[in-house]
């Protein structure tokens, strides 16, 4: 049962601090949501999580500090899906979900039964067995996102995190993608989704961590941490919070004065 | 149109075994096939023997070996820089090994003995390795490295100019143009010793990372949290670069565009994905560029053609190609 763990992070790029004194405890079974204002420090949060970008505190994954890792070893705890969604060559889909396997692999080594098996298991789980031949770069945003997230699952990690996985794409696709990852979520990974849609974080995700210049301001159950007055002072907006269900939805109404 | 990648190599190796063998029966000085089996056998006379021997087959061996060496770090490079107009001297690399072979002509060391022209062209090229690191750093960035590599190759090409401008006399000038302008002739096996291990070296060290090259399809922190080591790909990839190219370029001269319109040539053949290229472009630089040569010798011209400037020539149409098909005019 995989678990990720903070104690007191902070992150600097550059001379600029990005994160600060951030503590918190992230375990298999949840879907966890970052979300704050843009600059708040999601991203550089997420990257620390992976030893990509240097940190001061502790990073766990389980036991391991993830700063002594071998790169190898940390990917085939924690799959990453990075913001974004640029290809720089054409390859296909299959191609593509093919480099999930890359942490399983020696180099120079050739693809095995177990990993053609992972592929393909990430291929059925993202519904994408119908886009296997295509282009990568030609498919639509949101066939590309389901795609990218097929890379990311055929890593087959117990723990995955997403980096604003549901940029730029239509409420549909939005819909798609959130239960996929809530599906993994319930089949005991633990996956961290860095999310500014508040209401589809408040939708699907188990707990929230609301993050304010670096800072973890709240951390809790979207109800807990989804409230006017965190969004006042964290977003600066006046925000009507509403009960739709078993979840808070978010209505913006205005900046606040 | 992709296809099958056992078909692929087949056929790039047969191609490569055609322009081995044009190599060996094309020359200045017409031999018969009787003599030619002769001389391979053991029987042949004297001057057959010399031609086949000690001219022909190592200048055949360097077109493979420098053409491989060529394909193979152009390929490496358009992966690692995810830039398909990377090619070697985008990281100064051959030009920084001309000019290591430039000073040798200059100060009159590479008359003392054949091996000190390649050997200071390879001591340029690791000189320019040196270089690189110190500019681009510790940032993986692939644009820190370009500029870095232009810096390099500016520098290296200006030392060039120096040495022409300042060329003691004109026969001096004439050697180093005739260097620069890239060829095989009158190379022996002596310049086969010494490229020979630095193109294996430096063609292990450019196929160890194909997969870290795939992986560099979704960008650095893609490629890192796949358990990519970048610092330690860029070391290899840098060093096999300066090594195998270095040594090619070392004994051949500069020829450019083989390194750059190889990968362009193989890549519709294969799944397009950079570690899917290597091998193929390899193998089709040793292609390329020994068919080039047979050319230079079929090519009846007053004064000799230089390899360099034909494999120049090939470029032009494979990029009108490719930019016909940018603007959807094919």
């Amino acid at each position: 049962m995989v678990s990720i763990s903070l104690e007191q992070v902070g992150v600097s790029l550059g001379r600029r601090t990005v994160v600060r004194n951030a503590s918190a405890t992230f375990r298999a079974g949840t879907l966890a949501g970052i979300v704050g204002p843009n600059g708040a420090g999601k991203s550089t949060l997420a990257r620390a999580m992976l030893a990509l970008v240097p940190h001061i505190g502790r990073i766990l994954v389980d036991d391991a500090e993830v700063a002594t890792m071998p790169r190898a070893e940390l990917a085939r705890r924690v799959a990453y899906l990075p913001q974004g969604q640029t290809l720089h060559w054409p390859l296909t889909v299959e191609r593509l979900v093919e480099l999930g396997r890359l942490p399983h692999l020696a180099p120079m080594s050739r693809i095995g039964d177990a990993d053609g098996a992972a592929i393909e298991r990430a291929i059925a789980r993202a519904d994408i067995a119908a886009l296997r031949e295509r282009v990568a770069t030609e498919l639509s945003g949101g066939e590309r996102a389901r795609v990218l997230l097929a890379r990311a699952l055929a890593v087959e990690a117990p723990a995955l995190i997403a980096d604003e996985p549901l940029a730029s794409l239509d409420p549909g696709h939005q819909i798609d993608v959130m239960e996929l990852l809530h599906g993994e979520a319930r089949a005991g990974a633990l996956v961290i989704a860095v999310l500014h849609d508040l209401t589809m974080a408040a939708r699907y995700c188990d707990r929230l961590v609301l993050i304010d210049r670096g800072t973890i301001v709240a951390d809790g159950t979207p109800a807990e941490v989804l409230t006017p007055a965190n969004l006042k002072s964290v977003y600066g907006i006046d925000a009507r919070v509403e009960l739709a269900g078993d979840w808070p939805t978010v209505t913006a109404l205005g900046r606040s004065r | 149109m992709t296809i099958s990648r056992p078909l692929l190599i087949a056929g790039l190796i047969a191609l490569t075994l055609a322009a081995a063998i044009g190599s060996i029966l094309f020359g200045p000085v017409h031999l018969s096939l009787a003599r030619m089996i002769a001389a391979f056998t053991g029987h042949g006379d004297r001057i057959a023997t010399t031609i086949l021997l000690e001219l022909r087959l190592p200048r055949m061996l360097l077109g493979l070996g420098v053409g491989a060496m060529l394909g193979l770090a152009g390929a490496a490079l358009q992966g690692y820089l995810r830039n398909p107009l990377a090619e070697p001297s985008v990281l100064g690399t051959s030009n920084a090994a001309s000019l290591g072979a430039v000073a040798a002509l200059y100060f009159g060391l590479a008359a003392l003995h054949p091996v000190v022209l390649p050997v200071l062209a390879v001591l340029g090229a690791l000189l320019s390795l040196a270089g690189l690191s110190a500019l681009a750093g510790r940032s993986e960035s692939p644009l820190t490295l370009i500029l870095a590599g232009i810096a390099i190759a500016t520098l290296a090409t200006a030392g060039v100019s120096l040495a022409l401008n300042l060329s003691p006399n004109p026969f001096a000038a004439m050697e180093i143009m005739t260097w620069l302008l890239g060829s095989l002739e009158n190379r022996s096996f002596e310049h086969v010793w010494i490229a020979y291990p630095c193109i294996a070296i430096g063609g292990l060290l450019l196929l160890w990372d194909g997969r870290a090259l795939d992986a560099l399809t979704l960008g650095e922190d893609g490629a890192q949290a796949l358990g990519v080591d970048l610092r330690r790909t860029r070391i290899r990839l840098l060093l096999g670069t300066a090594i195998g190219v270095g040594g090619a370029v070392a004994v051949s001269g500069a020829i450019g565009f083989i390194g750059l319109i190889v990968p362009h040539l193989v890549r519709p053949l294969t799944d397009r994905s950079p570690s899917a290229i290597l091998v193929p472009s390899a193998i089709g630089g040793a292609a390329l560029l020994t068919f080039a040569d047979v050319a230079v010798r079929l090519i009846d011209t007053r004064n000799e053609l230089k390899l360099g400037v034909v494999t120049a020539f090939l470029g032009v149409p494979v990029f009108l190609i490719h930019l016909m098909r940018e603007r959807r005019l094919w």
